[in-house]
């Protein structure tokens, strides 16, 4: 077993918070260590915004759990200073493939376009993506970044007081307390804290169980993710094959509903199933087997006055669509900026409540397509099977039932189209793509890539267009990005974010959604922009 | 209400049309016939191609005599 599940990354120490007179005060205490906790905490700390995180445990998350980190989690990851390690450990892909029955009958590629600093997938232990989040939170801590990182430590209570959040932590010293402007609860599909503040978690159960087995092995198979359909190995059910690092080989065979979870997770009926997959004489060994069954629901509301949840606290999917951990880092992807306007006293509390309905669309968005994904996979009737089959065998022949084949409509970035940040789109011929609400989509400029020249603070893209320098709006800084589509040889630019029109302004937010666009620049236009993207008109 | 979904007699040779149906599910079993028939609506759909059309279809099939 792989080392990095023993080492404490982050064990007990006694803080002098235990030993304050009063409770101590913190801007933000985030619940939870793991990919979206820290997410949260690095994006904060890293523009200054003070903030603790809490975890009853010090060490990575056991077993290889979310493994495919989408694009969009990447370009988050490089906004927060690590999508270069993430992806140099990570083993990329693009590819996928679709088999059924004893035949490859379709396969896609998800980025078939040029121009992206970062691929359509990498696959990488979640265990890894945590360790570098870890090292990423202890190197801007040495920069003089205001994080703390407690581990051992067990929030026990939580009260919403308003104007504060007061919080009870259990450690083996014994309890603590602590306030906290701003508490985010990225604790889980289970949330301790949701249950704390009595809140619901209803949607709908799949009645399935699924085996995850990582086998460690010599293979020759492409790195590719490569699903089945009632292959002979595992009659009437499904089966997916994905490559991680370090030679491990994740391998998700779908189960059926009447099983004994407790013997079937036994290596001696796990071994047999795996040999009928792979063949018998491929040499493997196993890191780790779970069973697992999954939800589809989410909160009704993410967003609680002072306690705001993120990640699977907050919605769960079924992992077809890898839009489990992708979707919590564009949750704290959308909450950093907001919050720490709000903190800053430069953007009212009501713009919080745009997280609330940019996020929900989004859960609802990822939920949509995880059900479909299940429902196409594990058919719930007879004649939903025939339809599934149908399509399967169409498929491999006929290229107009190829967009129906539905192994999971893997994570893409959501669009808050109809947020109330958004100002209409006033680019007349403006592709569709960038229109107000969209995530920026990245474009390969000479010596760099577009997407790193966004993020963090408001940007005005000015394409063939004069623009000022920058402006300032009630304390909000707006810098300027000038480009020409000259500065994109292969058209891209201009493709992306021209469309028929001849030049555009975009009015680009930290978090690099579009929230504005012009064919020219208008001072009037954009403050009144920058107003309505900062929630001063949600008031 | 107007309606682009034709509901009045639109094949060219009906009787030919109707026998060339059965006459694909001739010597098949159940479940033979019944890919076949879901294979023939996938590509009939796909023919129609707009969600519009296809939802009055499928209304009209749903509710046979009329609404």
């Amino acid at each position: 077993m792989n080392k990095i599940f023993e080492v404490p990354l982050y064990p007990y120490t006694r803080h002098a918070d235990q030993d304050a007179a009063t409770p101590a005060h913190h801007r933000v205490v985030v619940v939870g260590a793991g990919p979206v906790g820290l997410a949260a905490a690095i994006d904060l700390a890293r523009q200054g915004v003070e903030v603790v995180v809490l975890d009853e445990n010090d060490k990575v998350s056991f077993g290889s759990r979310a493994i495919c980190f989408a694009k969009r989690t990447l370009e988050i990851a490089d906004r927060l200073g690590l999508g270069t390690p993430l992806v140099d450990k990570g083993v990329q892909w693009n590819i996928g493939k679709v088999f059924f029955d004893e035949r490859k009958v379709y396969d896609f590629n998800l980025l078939p376009e040029e121009g992206h600093k970062r691929p359509a997938f990498i696959n990488l232990q979640q265990y890894y993506f945590e360790d570098y989040l870890v090292r990423r939170a202890r190197a801007i801590q040495s920069e003089g970044a205001p994080l703390d990182l407690r581990g051992g430590n067990k929030v026990a209570r939580v009260a919403d007081h308003g104007d504060h959040v007061a919080l009870t932590i259990d450690t083996v010293d014994g309890p603590y307390s602590i306030t906290a402007d701003y508490v985010i609860a990225c604790d889980g599909a289970a949330s301790p804290i949701r249950s704390m503040m009595g809140l619901d978690f209803v949607g709908r159960v799949f009645e399935d169980n699924f085996l995850i087995a990582d086998v460690i092995m010599e293979a020759d198979f492409p790195t590719e993710r490569w699903f089945w359909f009632d292959p002979p190995f595992n009659r009437g059910q499904s089966a997916l094959l994905h490559k991680q690092p370090d030679g491990v080989w994740r391998i998700d065979l779908q189960l059926g509903w009447d099983i004994d979870k407790e013997q079937e997770k036994k290596p001696e009926k796990v071994i047999p199933r795996l040999k009928a997959m792979l063949g018998d004489d491929v040499e493997f060994s196993l890191e780790w087997v779970s069973i697992y069954t999954f939800q589809c629901r989410r909160m009704e509301k993410f967003r609680h006055n002072r306690v705001i949840f993120a990640g699977d606290s907050a919605h769960q999917v079924s992992p077809f669509g890898a839009r489990g951990a992708n979707s919590g880092l564009q949750d704290t992807d959308n909450l950093a900026w907001k919050l720490k306007l709000v903190l800053e006293g430069r953007a009212p509390e009501a713009l919080l409540d745009s997280y609330d309905a940019e996020r929900i669309f989004g859960a609802d968005e990822n939920i949509l397509n995880s059900s479909r994904s299940t429902d196409f996979i594990t058919p719930k009737s007879e004649i939903s099977r025939i339809f599934r089959n149908a399509v399967l065998d169409l498929s491999e022949h006929h290229a107009f039932a190829r967009p129906l084949v539905n192994s999971g409509r893997l994570s893409m970035p959501c669009t808050y189209d109809g947020s109330p940040l958004n100002t209409p789109d006033a680019l007349p011929g403006g592709p569709a793509r960038t229109r107000p609400g969209s995530p920026c989509p990245d474009v390969a400029l000479g010596n760099g890539f577009l997407l790193d020249s966004l993020g963090d603070r408001f940007t005005l893209l000015a394409i063939n267009a004069d623009a000022p320098d920058g402006l300032s709006e009630d304390g909000i800084a707006v810098t300027r990005l000038s480009l020409t589509d000259k500065d994109d040889a292969t058209g891209a630019l201009a493709a992306r974010y021209l469309g028929d029109a001849p030049a555009a302004v975009y009015l680009i937010r930290p978090d690099q959604h579009v929230a504005a666009r012009w064919p020219a620049y208008d001072a009037v236009a954009i403050r009144a922009a920058l107003r309505r993207a900062t929630g001063q008109e949600m008031q | 209400m107007p309606t682009d979904l034709i509901l009045t007699p639109n094949m060219d040779r009906p009787d030919d049309i109707y026998a060339d149906l059965l006459a694909a599910h001739e010597g098949l079993s159940k479940a033979e016939s019944d890919a076949l028939n879901a294979r023939l609506i996938l590509i009939l759909m796909n023919q129609i191609g707009e969600r519009r059309v296809l939802a009055q279809a499928l209304a009209a099939a749903r509710v046979p005599e009329g609404s």
